[in-house]
């Protein structure tokens, strides 16, 4: 048997968008059902569920709906993830749904996603959900847009209906200042077209599947190349203090941005400190590169004090913020509701501080997009443009340049719940 | 050029947050079935860690209806590792009366096994429990977050979870409270079959095929061992069978098949059209079955 096939695959996280009405629960199971994902087991099973309920189709959103209070009441209340492969390459599913946590599950899975399928109904055209979701996708940072235009067997596979939608889209992308790559794709998910197969009703579209896109969008923005400033931050010291090992100390962490060699000059921040990489280890093999985002140990050739919190960086190249006063985009996820000057933990990936708000700038509406100044506090779903100080400086990017090191989270210091979201805005 | 594979990108992200475990939590250990999931997860560790030791115990719990196979599995990778184990014994919870054995035919210490598992984590006063659940395997797993909250009393709020975001961890946790950590969330039964083969890992024998004695019980394969009580109907026999799944002897069902190296058992279940969790009784009880069980501290 040939292995080297499966053993070369690569990896795309993505996440859908829309409300039931658009056909995302159909367009997700179709894409699992055509790439033979789903189960003989599982479908039985989601068959007798619906029998139960007494729907009269299958209900494949039963498939992610796993909770019982979700089976219950119709319902989803939390993201799923769901999974599936093609011979090419290997998909991760973030399904945000929801009612009242819309925007909490939508951002949470839109964080790690590489790319967001944006579904619209091509009765219905752009309307208010999409310039949400948009928006949301746009704020988190996901590289690619995929809109696609749902339900075209209902409106005759129109080409001219198509294009209207796009053109509407576009402008509002526009306005709302989308930097992601957009693709847009005329499918129906209930009948197939476009979605894994070519549509035979629709000879006028020739831009490919939305499984194509999917197989072959590019995943380059994940690996850190030469020209991306290098990010490690240092999350564990291994100290084995054994008889083979009496002195090793070895800095782990996942790349964050960039690649790392062995001899590259670096700096340690916040304190400034210099040395250089002796060696690159993962696991028990010493590479000669390290590649965002791979997990790796370093080694430098001098003994300077460096613990978790701290990031590597290089010594010449650009470097993050050390500030103790952040700007942000912040999401806010908790039923408490956001107070200025209260005390909250405030946690990057690998740092944690304690920070306060001391201003919102202003609130967005995320359903017209207006910005709402004047504000004093944020409520479960809010998205606002807010200035944070810290108790301690936190070592950071711009958002926009970089996910992993740019983002942060608010904790709850009584429940110790994560109650909100942060994305570091750096004003040149 | 550079290319980055699915199985580096997963095995990355399973180090990045079993290295989080060790940063946030004092005293963590990895739940050991002797299964394939947390076999790949005790792997995970050692690269984690290396050269120093995987800085957490294993801990298992033992049914008593274990296959011999994994207990010598067991035993012989603990020594490998130089790791500390720990066992958590279900028999033991039944003797001093924390739990009742379960009657019948169908009965299965799978569900007591919670007790035991609560009971030990609150011995050893473990804060982080690292289990090999993956979220392709069943549709409450799907919704399990990386570190998943437990109350005072062990328990699973699925409606309440913290959100999960980037890849920052949010393990803080009030007094008597403790985490199940997934580190492999995001891996699928294939993925791991794969992993298992490109980096060589020895399974114990039972997932290749072998003779042995079973019966067959509503439409599954279980092995004849003295645990199992066979109905007067049911008949034992010799078949060549393998197992998709390891657990607890009376919740294991056997696979018929001729599979005897990796390349085999992963072109068997590339051809599959059942879950793994397909052949697993435990399952079977209700729709809910793994969230009601999870709920109450399971797994």
């Amino acid at each position: 048997m040939n292995t080297n096939g499966y053993l070369d695959m690569e990896l795309l996280r993505f996440t859908t968008a829309g409300s039931v009405d658009d056909g995302k629960s159909t367009l997700i199971g179709r894409l699992l059902y055509d790439s033979k994902s789903i189960f003989e087991d599982q479908l039985e099973a989601v068959e007798a569920a619906s029998r139960s309920r007494g729907n009269e189709e299958v209900n494949l959103a039963l498939l992610t709906d796993g909770l019982r209070a979700e089976r219950e009441q119709g319902i989803t209340i939390d993201v799923a993830y769901r999974y599936f492969a093609t011979p090419k390459r290997k998909f991760i599913i973030a399904d945000t749904p929801g009612h009242v946590q819309y925007t909490r599950n939508m951002v949470t899975g839109a964080s790690t996603a590489d790319l967001a399928i944006i579904l619209i109904d091509a009765r219905n055209g752009v309307v208010e959900q999409t310039v949400r979701h948009s928006y949301i996708a746009s704020l988190l940072g996901i590289p690619f847009i995929t809109v696609c235009v749902n339900k075209m067997d209902l409106v005759d596979f129109s080409e001219d209906v198509f294009n209207e939608i796009c053109l509407n889209y576009k402008k509002m992308a526009e306005t709302i200042g989308i930097r992601a790559e957009l693709r847009f794709i005329p499918i129906s998910a209930k009948h197939g077209d476009n979605v894994v197969t070519d549509s035979t009703n629709m000879p006028w579209y020739d831009g490919g599947t939305l499984m194509n896109l999917l197989e072959t969008v590019s995943i380059d923005h994940k690996m850190g190349d030469s020209a991306q400033p290098m990010r490690m931050p240092v999350q564990y010291v291994i100290r084995p203090i054994s008889d083979k090992f009496p002195d090793y100390r070895a800095y782990a962490g996942r790349m964050a941005g960039g690649v790392l060699r062995a001899g590259d000059r670096i700096r340690v921040l916040p304190s400034g400190l210099e040395s250089t990489v002796k060696s690159i280890m993962q696991d028990d093999k010493e590479l000669e590169i390290a590649h965002t985002p791979e997990s790796v140990s370093v080694l430098l050739n001098d003994d300077i004090d460096i613990s978790r919190g701290d990031m590597l960086v290089p010594a010449t190249a650009q470097q993050p913020v050390i500030t103790q006063q952040l700007k942000m985009r912040c999401c806010w996820f908790n039923e408490t509701e956001m107070q200025l000057r209260k005390r909250y933990i405030i946690r990057t990936a690998v740092a944690e501080t304690v920070g306060m708000v001391q201003s919102v700038d202003y609130k967005v509406d995320v359903n017209t997009l207006e910005k709402v100044e004047g504000v004093s506090s944020l409520k479960m779903n809010d998205i606002a443009v807010i200035n944070v100080k810290t108790s301690q400086p936190l070592v950071v990017d711009d958002y926009a340049s970089n996910r992993i090191t740019g983002s942060l989270i608010f904790i709850d210091p009584d429940s110790f719940e994560t109650i909100g979201a942060g994305m570091v805005v750096v004003e040149s | 050029m550079y290319k980055l594979t699915h199985l580096k990108e997963l095995e990355s992200e399973s180090i990045y947050v079993l290295r989080e475990v060790a940063a946030q939590f004092e005293r963590p250990a990895i739940l050991f079935s002797g299964g394939k999931d947390s076999i790949v997860v005790t792997y995970l560790a050692y690269k984690a860690f290396y050269p120093a030791k995987i800085p957490f115990p294993l801990l298992h719990i033992d049914t008593g209806h274990n296959f011999q196979e994994t207990l010598d599995y067991r035993d012989a990778l603990v020594e490998k590792l130089g790791a500390q184990l720990i066992v958590g014994s279900v028999q033991e919870s039944i003797d001093t009366g924390r739990v009742k054995e379960e009657k019948g035919y169908n009965a299965s210490r799978n569900r007591l096994q919670t007790t035991t598992l609560l009971d030990t984590i609150e011995k050893y006063k473990f804060d982080a429990c690292i289990g090999g659940a993956r979220r392709d395997e069943e549709k409450a797993r799907a919704k399990e977050r990386f570190f998943s909250h437990r109350d005072e009393f062990g328990q699973w709020n699925p409606k309440n979870q913290r959100p999960e975001l980037w890849n920052i961890f949010n393990g803080r946790k009030n007094m008597g409270e403790h985490f199940r950590v997934f580190p492999i969330s995001n891996w699928t039964e294939m993925d791991v079959w794969q992993y298992i083969y490109q980096e060589n890992i020895p399974l114990p024998s039972l997932y290749f095929t072998h003779e042995r004695k079973c019966f067959l019980r509503d439409g599954q394969w279980l092995a004849a061992e003295p645990c199992m009580t066979l109905k007067p109907i049911e008949v034992v026999e010799t078949r060549r069978v393998r197992c998709r799944t390891i657990g607890d002897i009376t919740c294991t069902g056997l696979t018929i098949s001729e599979a005897n190296n990796l390349e085999d058992i992963i072109s068997e279940i590339a051809a599959t059209r059942v879950t793994e969790r397909g052949g697993r009784a435990d399952d079977k009880r209700s729709e809910t079955a793994m969230e009601d069980r999870k709920k109450e501290g399971y797994f």
